[in-house]
């Protein structure tokens, strides 16, 4: 019966230590399980649960070099559309909770709804590469590493008039891994699609040409 | 590199026209010979050795070489070799991917050669200030290099003013 003669606030110091250390070890089991539903999220296992995902662009994808190549070194859907860093991974995250919301609307449901949306989503995805000097490619591809000897002729070429102009990827490699939407190309009748200007982006002028990834790395 | 270099797509034609004379042949040919049909039937196959009606074996080991400078023409108005891979390059209603190098917009930047004046002419000789309908499918007449063997032997000369 005189479990209580310490007194509330004794009994609360005493608590203080445990209840810290609780919350830390909480702390530290949500951060993981944060980060292992990140990391659950960012398979393309994940990706392909959808259909809007795995009848189309899944499709495309899988016939591809990044897909399947004599090194088998694959590149798979987050390699190529989740940052790597976490900042920009988080953000992106909170960008995709969109999907979920236009999966539940039906925006993109059946091939034809895809393909009249394709162009709108292709040109996110050719703005965010460009914004961020193509970095999800340059996590696989250093373009310092390349062997210009080894590479074809027409790669060498553009490559290092390309790089030097300050390029960058996705200005040159639209389309290398699914399906490309309307482009203008002045063929037959003009076409609703990415205009010339969208698909080649005119070369920076020297001053700001040099790319930000490049700076960041000194 | 000195590997030769052949026309795979003259071969192909050569192997269609000549699996077709021999399917008009047996048509034609039928009533005469079908005696001699039902004791022995002929069986047709084509060059590849595969069934007529089946498609050509896939996988026979033969490699797509690398990129290399504009091959020798052997005759007049043949329409050039592919010099280069074109592995993942597709040409879809949406996109011709040939024509990002080779339009004229794009051939001075690419380095690639203009698409000559003559593709921009219908069938009816119209001229078109762009690519003719005709010519929209590159592939039909270009084609790239592979190291496969040549199914047959021929004895073709370039033409004298292309040697
Ligand atoms: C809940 C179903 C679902 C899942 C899971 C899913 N997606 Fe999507 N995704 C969609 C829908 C729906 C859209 C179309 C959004 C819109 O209409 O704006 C979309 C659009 C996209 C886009 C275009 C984005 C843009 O900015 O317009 C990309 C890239 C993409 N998804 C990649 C992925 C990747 C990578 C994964 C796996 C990490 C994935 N998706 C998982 C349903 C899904
Ligand atoms: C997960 C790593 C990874 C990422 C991310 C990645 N790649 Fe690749 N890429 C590869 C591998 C592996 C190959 C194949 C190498 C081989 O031939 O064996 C490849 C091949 C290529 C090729 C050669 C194509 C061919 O037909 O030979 C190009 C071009 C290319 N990648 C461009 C890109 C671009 C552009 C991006 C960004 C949008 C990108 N890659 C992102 C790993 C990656
Ligand atoms: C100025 C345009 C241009 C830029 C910028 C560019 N590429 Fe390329 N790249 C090409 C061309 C042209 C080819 C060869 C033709 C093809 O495969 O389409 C090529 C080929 C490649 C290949 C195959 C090489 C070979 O010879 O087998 C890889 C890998 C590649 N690029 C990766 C990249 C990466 C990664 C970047 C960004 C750092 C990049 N490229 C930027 C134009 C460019
Ligand atoms: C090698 C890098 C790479 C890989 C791997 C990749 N993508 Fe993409 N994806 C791109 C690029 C680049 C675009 C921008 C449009 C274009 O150029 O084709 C794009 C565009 C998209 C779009 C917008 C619609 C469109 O077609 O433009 C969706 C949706 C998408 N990707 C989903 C996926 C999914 C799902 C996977 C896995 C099956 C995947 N991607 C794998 C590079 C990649
Ligand atoms: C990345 C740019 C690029 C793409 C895409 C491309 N080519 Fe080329 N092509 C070139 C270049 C550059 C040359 C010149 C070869 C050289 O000097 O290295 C060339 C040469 C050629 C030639 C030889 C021309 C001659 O005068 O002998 C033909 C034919 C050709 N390409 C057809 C095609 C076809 C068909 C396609 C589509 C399946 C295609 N090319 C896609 C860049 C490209
Ligand atoms: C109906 C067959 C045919 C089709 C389809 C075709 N070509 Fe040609 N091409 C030719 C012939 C024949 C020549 C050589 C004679 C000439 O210049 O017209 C040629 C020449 C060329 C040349 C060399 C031009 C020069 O100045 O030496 C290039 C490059 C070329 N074609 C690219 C293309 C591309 C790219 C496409 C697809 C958009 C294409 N061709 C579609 C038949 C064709």
């Amino acid at each position: 019966m005189n479990t209580n003669n310490k007194g509330f606030l004794g009994r609360l110091r005493a608590l203080g230590w445990g209840f810290a250390a609780m919350l830390f070890i909480a702390g530290i089991l949500f951060w993981g399980a944060f980060n292992t539903a990140m990391e659950w999220t960012n398979r393309e296992a994940f990706c392909i649960s959808c259909h809007e995902m795995k009848d189309n662009v899944y499709q495309e994808y899988r016939t591809t070099v990044h897909a399947s190549n004599r090194s088998g070194v694959r590149a798979t859907c987050p390699d190529c559309h989740v940052p790597k860093e976490w900042v920009p991974k988080i953000i992106r995250k909170i960008q995709a909770s969109n999907e979920v919301l236009h999966k539940i609307l039906g925006t993109i449901d059946t091939p034809e709804k895809f393909n009249a949306k394709r162009l709108e989503l292709a040109k996110h995805e050719w703005e965010r590469m460009k914004k961020t000097d193509s970095r999800e490619c340059r996590n696989c591809h250093n373009f310092d590493s390349f062997d210009y000897a080894e590479q074809g002729r027409r790669s060498s070429k553009m490559h290092q008039t390309g790089l030097n102009e300050g390029k960058t990827c996705i200005d040159c490699h639209k389309g290398i891994a699914h399906q490309l939407p309307e482009v203008e190309q002045a063929i037959g009748a003009p076409k609703e699609g990415a205009t010339p200007e969208e698909f080649h982006p005119p070369t920076p002028k020297p001053e700001e040409a040099k790319p930000e990834a490049d700076k960041a790395k000194g | 590199m000195n590997k030769p270099t052949f026309n795979s797509a003259r071969l192909r034609a050569t192997a269609l026209a000549m699996t077709l004379s021999m399917a008009l042949a047996q048509t034609f040919l039928a009533p005469a010979t079908a005696v001699a049909a039902t004791e022995a039937p002929v069986k047709l196959q084509s060059l590849r050795g595969a069934d007529i009606q089946a498609s050509d074996p896939e996988g026979d080991g033969t490699r797509y070489g690398r990129d290399q400078p504009p091959l020798p023409r052997d005759f007049v108005q043949q329409p050039p070799l592919i010099p280069h891979t074109i592995k993942g390059y597709n040409i879809t209603k949406n996109f011709n991917k040939c024509l990002d190098c080779h339009a004229w917009a794009r051939a001075k930047e690419t380095g690639a050669t203009k698409i000559s004046v003559t593709h921009f002419k219908t069938r009816e000789g119209e001229e078109l200030s762009s690519v003719s309908p005709r010519r929209y499918f590159c592939n039909q007449c270009h084609v790239p290099q592979s190291d496969a063997k040549p199914l047959v032997g021929n004895t073709f000369k370039p033409g004298t003013g292309m040697r």
